[in-house]
């Protein structure tokens, strides 16, 4: 068990030749039904890239946290389909969804969602414990280096900082190699120096690890370390840019906004 | 995973504590139980083994059928000529008679020294220095004629000192003795509350009625003897009424009866602290519900890490584990202290228990630890199964619930189902021909564990209709906080009920006994004032039911003023192969006694003559008698009588002092060695007067162990009786309604931590600490009301559905009773309340209010 999870990670990123780890086609999303119906999701097609950052934008109520859920398997979509790393995951049952977590996917969320009677490094190490996987000594403690917790293995969230908990967060999302990291708004619940460096971990992991990941955020400061931005709006995919700076982020939010 | 599990645990040390007491509790019940109930038995055991040391062989007198255990019936004593023929016997070496008998000592104030119901053993000792005398010299020497040792317990207690004259009584009036010395028994440290009394066996025979008799005679064998052909030789010369035992064999019938008062304490004790654990187990799981729901994010966190659905299964009944296992533990060893503290309570109300030491045996321990973590695991299977439920993206979603599982509409039919079973089971039990008592315990049971299952998972609905009701003077009472308190109680009808229905279980038991007493009490004093015609007074028992020599009736009927005193013997005799009670009256009781005769009259109770019998009506059915049908008895000594049938009467619903078949008190003397009388009733001349009362007491003075009654107070002693087993059983009960306190303190203090962002909300907008703490205690009060009120109609309908079985008791509500059982709900909601109130009125506001 403890030599497969990377090696299977790595064939199952792999495997699909056209490059992208997820793809999703016509996704909706209907909640309710009849008079009350809302449609949260009208038809999204998307697909990322591996080693990149995508952010999705949109102002609240457009979609965006819809979107991420049901391309985490976290939700069902009410029609299309969503693929990670070679596997439809629309389908799969509840076990197997439970194992391509394990693999292929790793969270971080805006509130952290730290376990407080662990330790820093007991919940950096908690997805690993859980597919019973033994930890690489040596990734592990780079992974802890880098995301600058060296000297704060042994403490309890409640004794961190909320940036240093969001780092233990983000350190917990990478440990297991995923093939993608779902980011719901990482610096939601952070002060704006703060959120810099969270935002500065991120774009490392993906530079220096080539971690993919998947970002939703409000914040144009936030979409503006993303190789790719999706703006979002009314349930549909309605623009998408790259490498944009926050400036022009902004403004396009704003176009959004009065559309 | 396991170790999550358990730093899950560490981090809620205080839930994981108040949980884990409602198991300790019943844990410590049954490991208290086992400990006390084997150190009795151990200290009895050498008790009974010490007294047969020396005996290869003992010889006794043998009844002519099985007597019943603890009635007091003993066989007859056999002629002791037969001692003789015994030391003639080739391999005997010694052999010694003894009588021995019930011998009150009498105290200094000049009543008979009793210590709680703890036997008075009287008994012959043939010389100090016999191999068969178990009693060892503290002081002074072995009695000679008219004298008396004494145990030194009982000595030092009285302060009797040597050479003082010490008044004793078996059948007759009060002997005077001369104390010559002062024993102790082997090695035991205390023999109970019994007190021991020796006499040489002249006297021993005079005191018990016993001339020329002996109850026992006590063999050594020769050197290299057999038993066996001890036994062989020894039969040889036995006659009839007697019979040979080991000396081993004899120590085992000698405990037969302690045995099974043992026994039938453990089961007792054990029922109690089944019900303790059973209440436990609501208190577990519905604590182990509520942290699941407050844990929701987290398990969901853990689901997005890539947890499975039995991971977290496993973890939480891996908690419910460690819970279990430390309750256990702590219950194992609070259990020791429990029985420690047993032996002290019964001390100090008198009733001194036999004690070498507390017995600890590995039965105890693996049975504690067994069903403590048995219970906590099976309560906490439904929350298990819950938290398996939380989907993953209640990690990214604020306030998701759980989902209603796939079985969420079967709930209602089920819980109906369920306590339709159980009831259907408990009638089945109580009224289904054929069953045998462990059939209908077993139905009665299941049934009745059914129910309290079913109703406490129907009260769901009862919830909040019952908290609007109840709640109803808490926002009188209570303003604001009381409405709050009352909508917090509807809000979450689930954690409402599960938390009420601990406490349901205990009231609807109290509400059980207290409703059979109350039947059994009223039914009783309608029988006494049926029965009861002329008699001005009664003359039983110091305690109440123990017979009494029949020389203080003929005193008594030598009293100036008295007319006429009417007794009743009982006894046991054999009728048609079966063992049945006997009774005897003498003619005076036509006058004392009002019976509803089917056939015959009242008449009949001062004409049985030599051969006549009366007998109740369900006897006369089931054996097809009529007017001059013959009943033929066997007594215990072997002689056999045919009686006529003279009468049949129907006793009152709450029973007769009359046996199945009532014969004269002149016959009854002929076949019984040393007759005594359960009552006697006493007609004067001028009725009840102070004079009269004043003159029978003078003639009880040599009678110390009676006492005189008019019918009121002969009521209220008999029922005393009752009223002291009705208080062990509520004592017993609080246990279980201790255990439903905590769940309720439990339930409250993580109720207050789920709403801490509310009350501080609450305190921001202007509420006091003091109307937080009303809040919080309304809340309480409610709960325990609820619980008080499906609890107490529950144990009007269960004591219902027992008193339409048993013929003798009738059904009657002791409305007072019922109305302090709700109050002290109350009060059970009040005090669990202190606690959580004291918390949630702390709460920092800023901080309560910026809690995420």
């Amino acid at each position: 068990m403890s030599n497969s999870l990377a090696a299977q990670s790595a064939e199952t990123v792999d495997a699909p030749s056209t490059g992208f780890v997820l793809s999703a086609s016509d996704l909706t999303r209907r909640y309710g039904e009849g008079d009350t119906a809302v449609d949260a999701l009208r038809g999204v097609s998307l697909d990322v890239p591996k080693g990149q950052l995508t952010a999705v934008m949109g102002p609240s109520g457009s979609g965006k946290s819809t979107l991420m859920h049901i391309l985490a398997g976290l939700d069902k979509p009410t029609s299309g389909k969503v693929t990670i790393a070679g596997t439809e995951i629309s389908k799969l049952s509840d076990s197997d969804l439970t194992r391509l977590r394990r693999r292929n996917i790793g969270f971080i969320f805006q509130f952290f969602n730290l376990l407080p009677m662990l330790t820093a490094e007991e919940n950096i190490l908690l997805p690993l414990s859980i597919a019973g996987v033994k930890p690489e000594r040596e990734w592990v403690d780079q992974l802890v280096d880098r995301m600058g917790l060296a000297n704060r293995r042994t403490h309890r969230p409640s004794e961190l900082s909320g940036g240093q908990q969001q780092r233990v967060a983000i350190g917990r999302a990478l440990v297991s190699r995923p093939t993608i990291v779902f980011a719901d708004e990482p610096t939601g619940n952070l002060d704006s120096k703060t959120s810099g460096e969270i935002l500065e971990v991120l774009n490392r992991s993906v530079q220096e690890l080539e971690q993919t990941i998947v970002m939703v955020t409000h914040e144009a400061r936030a979409a503006a370390i993303a190789d790719r931005v999706l703006f979002i709006a009314d349930g549909l995919i309605v623009r998408e840019s790259k490498d944009l700076s926050a400036h022009e982020i902004v403004e396009e939010m704003e176009q959004l906004d009065n559309a | 995973m396991t170790r999550f599990a358990l730093k899950a645990l560490l981090g809620r040390k205080l839930r994981t504590v108040l949980s884990a007491f409602a198991i300790v509790l019943g844990v410590a019940t049954v490991s208290g139980t086992y400990v006390l109930t084997d150190s009795i038995d151990k200290a009895f055991g050498s008790i009974f083994t010490e007294s047969r040391n020396g005996s290869d062989a003992v010889i006794s007198g043998k009844a002519a059928f099985d007597l019943a255990q603890g009635t007091g019936v003993t066989a007859p004593a056999f002629n002791e000529s037969l001692l003789q023929k015994v030391r003639a016997l080739p391999d005997v070496r010694v052999a010694d008679g003894s009588v021995n008998g019930e011998a009150q000592l009498i105290g200094k104030d000049g009543k008979a020294i009793v210590y709680g119901g703890a036997p008075n053993l009287g008994f012959s000792i043939a010389r100090g220095n016999s191999p068969f005398n178990p009693l060892s010299l503290v002081e002074g020497s072995w009695p000679k004629h008219n004298e008396v040792v004494i145990d030194k317990s009982t000595a030092g207690k009285e302060h009797f000192r040597i050479g003082q004259i010490v008044g004793v009584q078996a059948v007759g009036s009060v002997q005077r003795l001369r104390l010559s010395g002062i024993v102790k028994f082997g090695s035991v440290s205390t023999i109970g509350g019994a007190t021991l009394s020796g006499f040489d066996l002249p006297t021993a025979q005079r005191l018990f009625g016993k001339p020329g008799k002996l109850d026992e005679i006590a063999v050594a064998s020769a050197p290299n003897v057999g038993t066996n052909q001890l036994l062989q030789q020894i039969r040889t010369v036995l006659p009839a009424d007697t019979q040979v035992r080991t000396g081993q064999g004899q120590a085992h019938e000698d405990s037969k009866d302690t045995n099974s008062f043992i026994s039938f304490l453990q089961k007792f004790l054990l029922g109690f602290g089944g019900v303790a654990l059973f209440v436990g187990s609501f208190v577990i799981a519905n604590s182990l519900s509520i942290t699941i729901a407050q844990r929701t994010r987290e398990l969901a966190t853990l689901r997005t890490l890539g947890a499975s659905r039995r991971q977290l299964l496993r973890s939480i009944i891996i908690e419910a584990l460690a819970i279990g296992i430390l309750a256990a533990v702590i219950g194992l060893f609070a259990g020791l202290a429990l029985a420690k503290g047993l032996f002290a309570l019964f001390d100090t109300v008198g009733f001194t228990l036999p004690n070498n030491g507390l017995t600890f045996e590995t039965r105890t321990v693996v049975v504690s630890l067994a069903v403590g973590i048995i219970v906590t695991l099976l309560a906490s299977l439904r929350p298990a199964l819950r938290a398996t439920r939380v989907p993953p993206i209640a990690a990214v979603r604020e306030g998701a619930t759980l989902p209603e599982s796939r079985y969420a509409r079967f709930r209602l039919p089920a819980s109906a189902l369920l306590t339709a079973l159980g009831f259907g089971g408990l009638l089945w039990g109580l009224f289904a021909p054929g069953l045998g008592t462990a059939g209908i315990l077993l139905f009665m049971l299941g049934g009745a564990l059914l129910v309290f299952i079913g109703i406490s998972l129907l009260s769901v609905r009862l919830v909040t209709p019952l908290a609007g009701a109840l709640g109803w003077p808490a926002t009188k009472i209570g303003g604001t906080a009381g409405t709050l308190a009352r909508e917090n109680a509807q809000r979450n009808p689930q954690r409402t009920a599960s938390t009420a229905s601990a406490l349901m279980i205990g009231l609807a038991l109290v509400t059980l006994v207290t409703m059979l007493a109350a039947g059994i009490i009223s039914s009783f004093r309608g029988s006494v004032n049926e029965i009861w015609k002329n008699a001005d007074y009664a003359i039983t028992a110091q305690n109440n039911f123990s017979p009494i020599p029949v020389a203080a009736a003929d005193a008594v009927a030598k009293t100036p003023g008295v007319l006429a005193v009417g007794n009743v013997r009982a006894g046991e005799a054999l009728a048609f192969g079966k063992r049945i009670n006997t009774t005897a009256v003498n003619p005076p009781a036509s006058q004392m006694f009002n019976l509803d005769w089917q056939q015959g009259s009242g008449a009949i109770l001062s004409n049985l003559g030599d051969d006549g019998a009366f007998v109740d009506k369900g006897y006369a059915k089931s054996h097809h008698l009529e007017l001059g049908s013959p009943v033929p008895l066997t007594f215990p000594d072997g002689s056999r009588e045919l009686f006529n049938v003279e009468g049949i009467f129907a006793p009152p619903t709450g029973g007769s002092p009359f046996g199945s078949v009532t014969i004269s008190a002149a016959a009854f003397d002929r076949h019984v060695d040393a007759p005594q009388n359960l009552y006697s009733f006493v007609l004067m001349k001028g009725g009840q007067s102070p004079a009269n009362a004043a003159a029978l007491d003078r003639t009880l003075k040599n009678f110390p162990n009676a006492k005189v009654a008019t019918r009121q107070k002969f009521i209220d002693n008999q029922i005393s009786g009752l009223s002291s087993v009705l208080n062990i059983l509520y004592v017993l009960l609080a246990l279980s309604v201790i255990v439903s306190l905590f769940g309720i303190v439990n339930t409250l203090v993580l109720t207050v931590f789920e709403r801490t962002r509310e009350i501080g909300m609450l305190r921001a907008i202007g509420m006091t600490r003091r109307q937080v703490r009303r809040m919080i205690r309304h809340e309480s009060v409610i709960t325990a009301l609820i619980g008080a009120t499906i609890g107490i109609a529950l144990g009007i309908v269960l004591a219902a559905l027992l008193i339409a079985r048993v013929d003798f008791i009738v059904l009657s509500v002791p409305v007072g009773q019922l109305i302090i059982f709700g109050i002290a709900a109350i009060f059970v909601g009040i005090i669990a309340a202190i606690f959580p109130a004291r918390r949630a009125a702390r709460l920092n506001v800023l901080e309560a209010l910026q809690y995420e």
